[in-house]
């Protein structure tokens, strides 16, 4: 398709007034975390490095993104373990109902974050009754974990059963062929190539949980404050907003390197949103 | 198919070590080695997910006490008001509005976007330039919205402590202030790269012969676009609105932080939750509803075929 000149420059145009829209936001968070003033007024008054020290003074948000990083983690570990075992599973047998559980992997993303959220703050808060055993979940760190793990999995799944379908099926034959046991073609033929899936699913399914806000602050127990948690507590007081922007600033700083590095290692730049 | 590898030096060896015991077992008992692999996941989803969506709507069908505690009294009162209590309908039209919206203004951005990165660009600018759309994806939720709330700062006047208004009104001098605009404008920023990426994945594998032959044939580029481009990208622009669509549709953080007086499903729900929990619960049958037709409506225009 031979397009003029004209539209050319404007598409060209468009595609940088998009990633102005994309940027300058984030710009304008690092830019007022240095604000003389405690306000979100443009232009801002004069610079300051109060913000920073302060930040780094404070107890509360160290102490969050501790507690953000721990509950990732677990999240992270659990998804990690049920994700890649049922995209395995997905990839390698057929069976009855299998479109079905394809759908129920996914069904915790696709459904909004306060249904899922409402959902499990209902079961964790009753008494369960399953005949054999009765038990009750309640509200702590671990109830953030379990609840994470379930909208992680998705993301662990999707980046593994994606590799898995593009492996060619001849390579497990030939390794069999070759006299491989199964240990033995998992460890030095599948587990080799599906390696790098497995990392950028785990580093997207740490992401998503280290940024959760609807479903952790429906599921968390009341001493429990995650980095999300404290950035929105912080937000609502009036002063003091400034060190949010710090924060915010860290958190992307710390990110960015993580983005790019789970971008090199999935299929193509799409597994990075697949949450 | 097998083909019969005689390694001499390296025999399969007749009697084996653990490892290949456990092999060969899982290998013949098919059945039992779905079953280990495939179960905890399935379990953890349906007892963990599944198990939960269930009792909360059957919680929308039973009774609370006067502690707002849940009886075993069977009621359709919640669900009936919470499907036909007219300002609950007014705020569910307004909530799908607003996902439409969202919708319609990522879609005109990300075209015109993922058509310059996938067809103008010089290749190997293409990379480079997709990282960049999906790079800000990564920096946090709240941390976008608060950005937004900052950026859309209406001017308080000039006898306020602090006049002058924030990003938006210092540079263009024009805010929408904080209201359904508001909204509109945060959830279309926070979810634009999940609208440009299958967009652009999509015309990636649109092979270029494709346009070439359109203009051989005579079109011209806007002929090209309606006749050849659009009915292939279908299912791509499916697929991104469905991220655009649901997680606009429930989303009631971005209302609280931009949207002034604006109050959308979602913050009806989390709001009723401390108050009626089991009306709250029948509310979530509109969310649960209106993404189930919505998947299923995109599923026929094949949106999860090339995601």
């Amino acid at each position: 398709m031979r397009l003029s000149f004209i539209s050319r420059l404007g598409l060209r145009g468009i595609t940088v007034i998009g990633l102005a829209f994309l940027y300058v936001p984030l710009i304008v968070v690092v830019v007022l975390s240095f604000n003389g003033a405690d306000s979100t007024l443009w232009p801002p008054r004069g610079s300051t490095l109060d913000w920073w020290r302060q930040a780094w003074d404070t107890e509360a948000p160290k102490n969050a993104f501790v507690e953000s990083v721990k509950i990732a983690v677990f999240a992270t570990a659990i998804a990690l373990i049920l994700g890649t075992l049922a995209a395995f599973a997905m990839a390698r047998f057929k069976f009855f109902g299998k479109s079905t559980i394809s759908y129920l992997m996914v069904l915790p993303i696709a459904l909004p974050g306060i249904v899922t959220a409402v959902a499990l703050k209902n079961t964790f808060v009753r008494n369960i009754d399953l005949g054999f055993i009765e038990f009750k979940v309640g509200f702590g760190v671990h109830s953030v974990i379990i609840a994470h793990s379930t909208f992680c999995i998705v993301v662990t799944y999707n980046n593994v059963v994606a590799r898995l379908r593009r492996m060619s099926p001849n390579l497990l034959e030939a390794s069999a062929d070759l006299g491989a046991h199964g240990f033995r073609t998992f460890w030095s033929v599948t587990f080799p190539l599906v390696r790098s899936a497995i990392v950028a699913g785990a580093i997207l399914a740490f992401a998503l949980s280290f940024d959760e806000i609807v479903v952790t602050s429906f599921t968390a127990g009341p001493g429990v404050e995650t980095l999300p948690q404290w950035i929105l507590n912080s937000f609502g007081r009036s002063r003091g907003v400034p060190v949010t922007n710090v924060m915010a600033t860290v958190v992307m700083a710390l990110s960015i390197p993580l983005a790019w590095l789970a971008q090199r290692l999935s299929d193509s730049p799409g597994s990075v949103t697949t949450r | 198919m097998a083909l019969a590898v005689t390694d001499l030096e390296h025999p399969t060896p007749r009697t084996a070590g653990t490892p290949v015991r456990v092999s060969r077992f899982f290998r013949r008992h098919r059945r039992l080695s779905m079953l280990t692999t495939l179960g905890a996941p399935v379990a953890w989803m349906l007892l963990v997910y599944i198990g939960s969506l269930v009792i909360l709507i059957s919680a929308a069908f039973f009774e609370l006490d006067s502690n707002s505690k849940p009886t075993t009294d069977f009621t359709t009162e919640n669900v009936s008001k919470a499907l036909t209590t007219g300002s609950f309908l007014w705020t569910v039209v307004r909530s799908v509005g607003i996902a439409v919206a969202v919708t319609a203004v990522c879609f005109a951005i990300a075209l015109p976007m993922a058509f310059y990165i996938a067809k103008i660009a010089k290749p190997r600018w293409r990379r480079s330039l997709i990282v960049a759309v999906l790079l800000p994806l990564w920096a946090g939720y709240l941390v976008k919205a608060y950005a937004w709330k900052s950026i859309l700062t209406p001017d308080a006047g000039a006898r306020a402590a602090h006049p002058g208004g924030g990003f938006l009104e210092a540079i263009i001098g024009w805010t929408p202030g904080y209201g359904r605009v508001a909204v509109v404008l945060t959830l279309a920023y926070l979810w634009l790269p999940y609208m440009v990426l299958p967009i652009y994945s999509g015309l990636e594998r649109l092979p270029a012969s494709y346009l070439d032959a359109a203009g051989d044939l005579g079109a011209r580029p806007f002929r090209t676009f309606r006749s050849v481009i659009m009915p292939i990208l279908i299912p791509s622009i499916a697929a991104g609105s469905i991220f655009t669509f649901s997680l606009s549709l429930g989303d009631y953080i971005t209302p609280n932080i931009v949207g002034g007086k604006e109050q959308l499903i979602g913050n009806l729900i989390a709001k009723l939750q401390e108050q009626n929990s089991a009306l709250s619960a029948a509310l979530t049958l509109w969310p649960i509803a209106i993404i189930i037709v919505y998947l299923i409506g995109m599923g026929r225009l094949r949106a999860f075929e090339n995601v």
